[in-house]
């Protein structure tokens, strides 16, 4: 599937959901399911670190195509990073960095993107775009 | 935990409340419970008039204009910091100097006193409670002038060991600063003792007043401190102000911390005569209507009466602590029997960010995280921690709703 065509079964996905709660009930049920880093790639240097919650990020290059896994100390940041990692994973370079993310808004997680909330998830996007640059130059 | 001698009944909080616009809205479709008072205090309307007034009606320059406005500002903006020296029991106005908040100051002060007095090999005490702001501009300090940086240890209840502190003085300790109540864990420190050991041996002693001031009077005459520092916004003025109040003897000995106008007396290229105090150390344009803000806040606060400030939040914090205790699973960080209302807790095996966020989405605001105190988290062995402090506008029933919150929140998260 394409980044767009997840972002859109993502959004359909959350449009069933009546109120907060459920939502949330939803992605912290995401966050336990996300696809465990491996231990040995739970390294100081693969740290994205934020104000409250750290992420761990890995990725591979796998047929010409990036694959993250990670990992996070909170459930809820767990599950925002479950999502990204379902749209951006399995992804050609390219298509990662030009990838808008827009799914985040329609699903009415903006607040966990905000540079405010401290949670990692903006850095561990920058990251996610620069490791898919990395490998775009490495496959040139 | 010490019980205050006034009776909390004598508070009408329907009264108090009505004098906060902001604790009417609505957060997140929800009533707000504000518990981040730790953080910053709401505001009330004499405060908020007094702002307005200030840019509708007599906004000039101080101690400049001879025009009317400025004569009328320079007053008010003076009779400010006669508000706070009188509230603070300073001996004069000229030792309180405005600066723009508690980590100003206590740069200010840092940088100031290690010029005159800091040399290699020289020692600063601060204790292992401190919010990074009494840490970082010491730890430049001692790195600048090859000092060092020796801090006072703390029992797991979260108390500083008086008898280690005084193992630490020595003929080479120059300044000890220290908090009066923890950020983190709502410790109220036996300030009085520690500057009467520390004045023993000669040496003064800065004490971090920002969590002190909401909760409590503060007599820096007959705690005989010789600096004590704090931020408006945390006091219910507004944020962007803060004072360092300090000794004639020792602000008068000390140079300048940032030079430029309003500081000086006469100015030729090669040689500049500072003004006397205050102005020595205020540069610039300073916050006007933040000071004249603080002032109203001050007054408000001594209306309503500390003693009686003080004996209601300590009620606050029995309820809240009891009604905590019996949620299982979580643990009380900081445990201290004398404590302000503020109280830092964990949740086993959750995360803080997790119950912060869900506590959010019901309108409950609360902080969570290492609240400035890195070595203190080292310390308890925990990332960071759930603090909800209490001002004298919250209630039992918002604590109710929030103990009902966490549950919920737990039980979503588990």
């Amino acid at each position: 599937m394409t980044i767009a065509e997840i972002e859109n079964e993502i959004v359909e996905e959350f449009e069933m959901f009546d109120d907060w709660m459920q939502k949330y009930e939803h992605i912290i049920d995401l966050g336990k399911s996300l696809p465990m880093i491996d231990e040995k790639h739970k390294t100081e240097d693969k740290i994205i670190k934020g104000c409250q919650s750290r992420v761990w990020l890995h990725s591979e290059l796998i047929d010409g195509k990036v694959v993250f896994t990670a990992d996070s100390d909170a459930i809820i940041t767990k599950g925002m990073v479950a999502l990204m990692i379902r749209v951006l994973s399995n992804q050609t370079p390219d298509d990662i960095m030009t990838a808008k993310l827009e799914f985040v808004e329609k699903i009415g997680l903006t607040q966990h993107l905000s540079p405010t909330r401290s949670n990692g998830l903006l850095s561990m996007i920058k990251q996610m775009k620069l490791d898919a640059l990395a490998y775009k130059n490495k496959l040139v | 935990m010490t019980a205050p001698k006034i009776s909390p009944a004598l508070l009408n909080i329907e009264a108090i409340r009505a004098d906060f616009p902001i604790l009417s809205r609505k957060v997140n479709g929800k009533q707000l419970i504000y518990f981040d008072n730790g953080a910053t205090a709401q505001k009330p309307q004499t405060v908020i008039d007094v702002i307005d007034l200030y840019y509708k009606n007599q906004n000039a320059n101080i101690h400049r204009g001879v025009h009317t406005l400025s004569q009328e500002i320079t007053v008010a903006y003076e009779n400010a910091r006669t508000t706070i020296q009188k509230h603070l029991n300073a001996r004069h106005a000229h030792e309180i100097i405005f600066t723009s908040g508690t980590t100003a100051s206590i740069n200010l002060l840092a940088s100031s006193f290690a010029k005159k007095h800091i040399q290699a090999g020289d020692e600063i005490i601060i204790s292992a409670m401190e919010h990074h702001s009494n840490i970082l501009p010491w730890q430049q300090v001692c790195e600048e002038k090859g000092a060092l940086l020796k801090v006072i240890p703390i029992n797991q209840e979260g108390e500083l060991l008086i008898d280690e502190f005084e193992k630490l003085i020595s003929t080479k300790t120059k300044i000890i600063a220290v908090t009066h109540i923890s950020n983190t864990l709502g410790t109220i420190n036996p300030i009085k003792e520690i500057i009467a050991i520390a004045h023993s041996k000669n040496i003064p002693v800065m004490i971090d007043g920002a969590q002190a001031v909401p909760h409590t009077g503060v007599d820096v005459q007959a705690l005989d401190c010789d600096f004590y520092v704090f931020s408006g916004h945390k006091l219910f003025g507004p944020t962007g102000v803060g004072i360092l109040y300090g000794k004639e003897k020792y602000l008068n000995e000390l140079p300048p911390y940032q030079v430029g106008g309003g500081t000086i007396k006469t100015v030729t290229f090669e040689k500049t005569e500072y003004a006397d105090l205050p102005l020595k150390f205020e540069a610039g344009t300073p916050h006007i209507s933040g000071g004249i803000g603080l002032a109203a806040a001050i007054d408000y606060i001594k209306n309503i009466g500390l003693e009686k400030i003080a004996a209601y939040e300590h009620e606050l914090l029995l309820y809240a602590t009891e009604a905590l205790e019996k949620i299982a699973g979580v643990k009380i960080i900081g445990t201290a029997k004398n404590k302000a209302s503020v109280i830092s807790f964990s949740v086993e095996g959750l995360h803080p960010f997790d119950i912060g966020t869900i506590l959010d989405q019901l309108g409950i605001a609360v902080r969570t995280g290492h609240h400035c105190t890195q070595p203190l988290m080292q310390f308890y062995g925990v990332p960071g921690t759930i603090r909800a402090s209490f001002a004298f506008y919250n209630t039992k029933q918002e604590i109710d709703e929030f103990i009902k919150g966490l549950e919920r929140t737990i039980n979503m998260l588990k």
